[in-house]
């Protein structure tokens, strides 16, 4: 078995069962705790739960108007590398050939040259990113090993993936195989680090959201 | 005093509800929070960074999740964690909720440092005097020696030198007034001012004293059964006068507390409604019962955090303002996004912090300055108090007010008796 067959074959299905269980433990077993019942009386013309889990979510999207902050920088590159990620991934058409044989359905791909366009764009940014984390005396001391490693982890398909593309530094089939294992490295590690936020970001927004609306905050 | 590690992390332990733990697992480290926070925005030392100060809970969260501890890798939270972040967890975290408002994830941090100083309280660590007002509130009904009987001579006194009639332990009252020690102690015709809203308004109201004292150091000090001898106080008075409706005073903390709060730490609904003092002039107004001259210093608002951001109250104040105070700029940021006075959360009763909080106030003092105008009008006591103590300080020149207070002043035909 070559190394592409073996990335192609056994170990990203391994890294896809991994993914799949790990995260539907991940919240199951949070979703499984107990939740406190809010028995205060919400306040008269509070939103309902559900509106307020919505606009919690998309009040978190952004600083809100006139809070008065520095650290922009930050913020806007976060979207960078985010926005990035996802062109890379839902754009690029081997991506989406790959897709189909998991889920069935595809869409139109980006041309090639947009796709290198964005990795080169988001790798900038997350080196910007890795850099303000190792730079800001703040950003240094609340970083953990978990930080760092989940911006490898985000970072190696990136790059491995321009280098494919690219056809930069060894033979293509070479340079593929490692792109996806490294792809599985990532949907390995995910359910495990702080990754997760891509699921549990949906969570505390909206509980967030709740809290305040039934006591008619206005934020 | 011996240091309980086992008690700490038990508390911890005990507090894995969902919303605690998605906080603490979504926090992915951005570190904007950092400048939402006075304390870090004044200090710029990055152990007052929101996130950071969760870490120890964290970590004792992370302790007991099964594939770390069948690894043996479980982290455990130790002595000298509990006494590093004790600072953190009590003398420069208002519980403000600012920082909450710039997360990404939107992590309510304020709600889990008051989680977490359960687990110090618990534990024997936290500040002396912040724990002695609690231990104060139990034994003597006040976190300043506000006894019943001092309550009374107060009213008195004040029924006397203010020319006001008072209601106290008048039977099946609608509306049942509490206090804040702060107020009585320190601004006592904020217990007078109110008491000449109700009357001008025509309100059938009482102060008990079964149950007056609406300040919750128990709750701010992370001693449950001490927040809980509280509510109870006020609960079971208002439930043996069969009152409606139990005003809270100037007191963001104490409005929190029982609004938002006492329900879930009772473990039963309110029979009562439960309205912070600008909330129920704002109903007095909207029905039309307050008659006001214009009150027309030039003059700017601070919202109480627990009344506005965390409240849901701050449309009342402004409505009460509405063509009363002629000349009122808000400042920036303003109503939900203002800015702490520094004293909220307890933090005005730790003698320690007050070198630091003194420093935070320098935020307000610009703000204020920004708005042209030379007074500060507050609605509530402790707010007022930091306040107070930090012009001192910085020899600020500028005037502090009390909202119920100039609306008392302003009332037109203030002798109007009771029903
Ligand atoms: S709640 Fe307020 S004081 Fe506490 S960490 Fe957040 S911003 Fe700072
Ligand atoms: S802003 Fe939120 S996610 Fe970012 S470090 Fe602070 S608490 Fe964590």
């Amino acid at each position: 078995m070559s190394l592409l067959d073996f990335a192609r074959g056994p170990a990203i299905e391994v890294a896809l069962a991994v993914f799949t269980l790990g995260v539907m433990w991940r919240l199951i077993s949070l979703l499984g705790l107990p939740w406190a019942k809010d028995r205060t009386v919400r306040r008269a013309g509070a939103p309902s739960d559900f509106s307020a889990g919505v606009s919690g979510f998309i009040r978190h999207l952004w600083v809100p108007k006139g809070f008065g902050m520095t650290s922009r920088f930050a913020l806007i590159n976060g979207y960078v590398f985010h926005l990035g990620l996802a062109i890379i991934f839902f754009g690029f058409v081997q991506h989406i050939l790959f897709l189909r044989g998991l889920f069935g359905v595809s869409w139109p791909g980006l041309p090639t040259s947009v796709i290198s366009i964005a990795a080169v764009v988001t790798l900038g940014s997350l080196v910007a990113a890795l850099v303000r984390r190792m730079t800001s005396p703040v950003m240094r001391l609340i970083s953990t090993a978990n930080d760092y490693f989940t911006w490898l982890i985000t970072t190696l398909p990136v790059l491995t993936g321009l280098l494919a593309v690219s056809h930069l530094g060894a033979r293509y089939e070479t340079l593929l195989a490692i792109h996806i294992l490294t792809v599985a490295a990532l949907l390995i590690w995910f359910p495990f680090g702080k990754l997760m936020h891509a699921f549990l970001v949906f969570l505390t927004r909206a509980e967030t959201g709740v809290f305040y609306g039934r006591r008619g905050v206005k934020i | 005093m011996t240091i309980d590690v086992q008690a700490a992390t038990r508390t911890f332990l005990a507090q894995t509800e969902e919303h605690l733990v998605s906080y603490l697992e979504a926090c992915v480290h951005c570190g904007q929070c950092a400048d939402a926070c006075l304390f870090y925005r004044t200090s710029g030392d990055p152990r007052h960074t929101p996130a950071y100060k969760l870490f120890p809970i964290a970590k004792a969260y992370k302790g007991q999740k099964w594939p770390l501890k069948w690894l043996g890798l479980a982290p455990k939270i130790t002595e000298t964690d509990l006494k590093e972040w004790e600072e953190l967890i009590f003398d420069t975290c208002t519980m403000c909720g600012r920082c909450t408002e710039v997360c990404p994830m939107g992590i309510d941090i304020a709600s889990i440092v008051g989680q977490a100083r359960k687990a110090w309280a618990a534990a024997g660590l936290g500040p002396a005097d912040l724990f002695a007002a609690a231990d104060n509130s139990r034994d003597h009904g006040s976190p300043l020696g506000l006894t019943a009987e001092k309550l009374s001579d107060r009213l008195e006194w004040l029924a006397d030198d203010q020319e006001v009639e008072m209601q106290v332990d008048k039977k099946s009252a609608e509306v049942l007034l509490t206090v804040s020690s702060i107020e009585a102690m320190k601004y006592p015709q904020s217990l007078s001012a109110m008491a000449k809203i109700m009357n001008h308004a025509g309100v059938d109201w009482t102060y008990s004293t079964h149950g007056y004292e609406s300040t919750n150091f128990g709750y701010l000090a992370g001693k449950s059964d001490i927040a809980k001898i509280m509510l109870n106080r006020i609960v079971d008075a208002a439930e043996a006068l069969g009152a409606k409706t139990v005003v809270i005073p100037e007191c963001g903390h104490a409005y929190g507390v029982m609004r938002w709060g006492a329900a879930n730490i009772l473990g039963r609904e309110l029979p009562f409604e439960v309205l912070h003092i600008t909330e129920y002039i704002a109903k007095l107004k909207r029905e039309g019962k307050l008659k006001l001259k214009p009150y027309d210093t030039p003059m700017t608002y601070h919202d109480p955090c627990q009344v506005s951001r965390r409240g849901g109250a701050a449309a009342d104040a402004r409505y009460i303002l509405e063509g009363f105070a002629t000349d009122f700029h808000e400042m920036t940021p303003t109503a939900e996004l203002n800015w702490c006075c520094g004293g909220g959360g307890g933090v005005q009763a730790i003698g320690r912090a007050a070198d630091l909080r003194h420093k935070v106030f320098k935020i307000k003092i610009d703000q204020v300055e920004a708005t042209g105008t030379h007074t500060l009008v507050s609605a509530c006591a402790n707010c007022r108090l930091t306040m107070d103590e930090s012009k001192l300080h910085w020899k600020w020149d500028g005037g502090l007010e009390s909202l119920v207070e100039i609306v008392a002043e302003n009332l037109i035909d203030s002798t109007a008796k009771p029903n």
